[in-house]
């Protein structure tokens, strides 16, 4: 009893194009509409007016939390680059052991595995006013007295942000390092090329697809992120996401919380066909 | 003057080879150092956790005051985390079963079906990944409203399952397009139904990208805030009720509960290793 294989295909298929139309396209579909409606306080109304855009474009506490916002997601990406490329590039060329690699590779994505809410909330013990870090530098006479400027700013965001998502950038550089095939990096030291010559002219172009795959990975989820800044962030590290979820609860604005939304979307949508543009620019030259 | 050359070059070479030797250990030396500083950043956080978890103290500052283990005992006394732990295992385990079942299929028709929309429906599934969870949380808080549905656990299990969609699909699409198309072909012609083929060659060939997918899945899920945030009702699942915790002020019996996440997350990690190995033992 072979079904045909219409059939067949109708069976694989419904279940979960089923389940994409009605909880994702839907979903985004009614967040887009609803950007339109307007607030009748406490409740909202079907409408179709522009001003949840207005608003936003006119009220300049809208444009600079999300330019804070992407300040803190660029600096976040830029530092975990900074320290997970040198790291990734230690593993490939420098750690000659497979099993010692896979185990230093293992010991910085763990903490993926560690709950992101914990991982967070150790940093405000640790820079609280009566924290670890204080206590500690009073206790060692650095400090005569605990010092506030730790916690609940832009650079607590950027320290405890970096600490969460840097293993999305080691994962892709990593891969990427891993690649490059072993003699391109003989051949140029056969044509009489440096070490730092090769890195910059073979290893470096070669490895920037993993390195615009992780910074995609690592911006996109700083930028949405809005757990770490209730934490450790204060009202100068208050992010978009925040503001989003304030319309959402508080302030009951669900329309501009959802025009929000939507401007957030379409941020992320632009950087990723960016870096998806991008990476298949590294990988047309390689090819 | 052939003469003269020669015993300088003799003396040059170990010079040369001596720079070379302290080049490398200088060398090393600083890439031993980048490797520590990040693992330190890394780990020095997660000691902290689990070590106060350990003070006898309230107050979590330095130094610490003694060893006890009165928050562990708090913890089996709490009735309140004891519930939002059963909670989370229920959302964990419906939201991995539920993101199989659609995720296993979908992974299969971006593999081997042809149909119209393709491109958009493998854009909509694998969105999820790189898209914030709060857009997913209030679209899908939206969706339910007008549809009159109240918030609880079943719709943070809807969400979950939404959200981690792209993670099942990523895992097992890249498995299957490692797996021959011509056994399937082989299948059909030894006179196998799909179903047959899907039960007795495909499946048992992605087995551990099935299992990997759903071990990963049940702990994105039981970590997961910003989807639970928006679709929770009156039920808080482990983080929510952590989150709650926080925001009240911050004792050790939070550290507790920090250092057993930390143990069962070891746990996981020591099983997906495990199954990652036995993958590699099979030769794929």
């Amino acid at each position: 009893m072979t079904l045909p294989l219409r059939l067949r295909k109708v069976l694989v298929l419904s279940p979960p194009l089923i389940w994409v139309v009605l909880f994702m396209f839907v979903p985004y579909t009614i967040l887009f509409v609803f950007s339109f409606w307007e607030q009748v306080y406490p409740t909202f109304a079907p409408a179709f007016q522009l001003g949840n855009y207005q608003t936003l474009i006119s009220d300049p506490q809208y444009l600079r939390t999300l330019l804070r916002t992407i300040k803190i997601a660029g600096l976040v990406s830029l530092f975990s680059l900074l320290l997970a490329y040198p790291y990734a590039y230690f593993l490939v060329h420098k750690v000659r052991h497979p099993a010692l690699r896979q185990t230093l590779y293992m010991a910085v994505v763990a903490p993926l595995w560690v709950s992101y809410l914990l991982r967070a909330y150790t940093w405000k013990t640790i820079l609280g006013t009566e924290g670890i870090l204080n206590s500690f530098l009073v206790s060692t006479g650095i400090l005569s007295e605990p010092s506030s400027i730790f916690l609940y700013n832009q650079t607590s965001m950027i320290v405890t942000l970096t600490y969460v998502f840097i293993p999305f950038m080691v994962m892709p550089i990593y891969a990427a390092l891993e690649k490059i095939p072993r003699n391109l990096l003989e051949a140029s030291a056969d044509l009489g090329m440096g070490r730092t010559a090769t890195f910059v002219k073979v290893t470096l172009p070669l490895s920037m697809s993993g390195v615009v795959a992780g910074f995609t990975m690592t911006f996109c989820l700083a930028f949405g992120d809005f757990i770490a800044a209730y934490l450790v962030g204060g009202p100068d590290g208050m992010m978009i996401s925040n503001v989003i979820a304030t319309q959402f609860g508080a302030s009951l604005n669900w329309p501009l919380g959802s025009a929000l939304a939507l401007v957030m979307l379409l941020i992320v949508l632009a950087i990723i066909s960016v870096s998806d543009r991008f990476e298949r620019l590294g990988k047309g030259t390689f090819a | 003057m052939s003469l003269a050359a020669a015993p300088s070059q003799v003396r040059t070479a170990p010079r040369a080879r001596l720079s070379k030797r302290i080049r490398k250990a200088a060398d090393a030396t600083v890439w031993i150092g980048i490797a520590t500083l990040i693992l330190t950043f890394l780990y020095t956080p997660i000691v902290v956790l689990v070590a106060f978890s350990f003070n006898s103290s309230r107050s979590l500052s330095w130094p610490m005051t003694g060893l006890t283990l009165d928050w562990y005992r708090k913890l089996a006394e709490n009735d309140q985390l004891i519930t939002a732990v059963q909670n989370s295992v229920y959302v964990a385990v419906s939201a991995t079963a539920l993101t199989l079942l659609i995720g296993v299929p979908a992974a299969l028709a971006l593999d081997r079906l042809d149909f119209p929309g393709k491109g958009v429906f493998r854009k909509l599934v694998l969105l999820p990944i790189a898209l914030p969870g709060i857009i997913t949380g209030i679209s899908m808080l939206i969706l339910f409203r007008l549809l009159g549905f109240g918030l609880s656990l079943e719709t943070v299990i809807i969400g979950h399952a939404t959200a981690l969609l792209a993670v099942v699909v990523t895992q097992v699409f890249a498995r299957l397009q490692r797996l021959p198309h011509s056994l399937d072909e082989a299948s059909a012609d030894l006179g196998a139904s799909g179903l047959q083929t899907f039960f007795l060659v495909t499946l048992p060939n992605i087995r551990t990208a099935v299992i990997g997918a759903g071990i990963l899945s049940f702990t994105l899920s039981f970590d997961e805030i910003p989807v639970t945030f928006f679709l929770t009702g009156r039920d808080n699942t482990l983080p929510m009720y952590i989150w709650s915790t926080m925001r009240r002020g911050l004792t050790p019996e939070i550290n507790a509960v920090g250092a057993l996440i930390v143990a069962a997350s070891i746990l996981l990690i020591l099983i997906s290793v495990l199954l990652q190995r036995e993958r590699t033992g099979q030769g794929r």
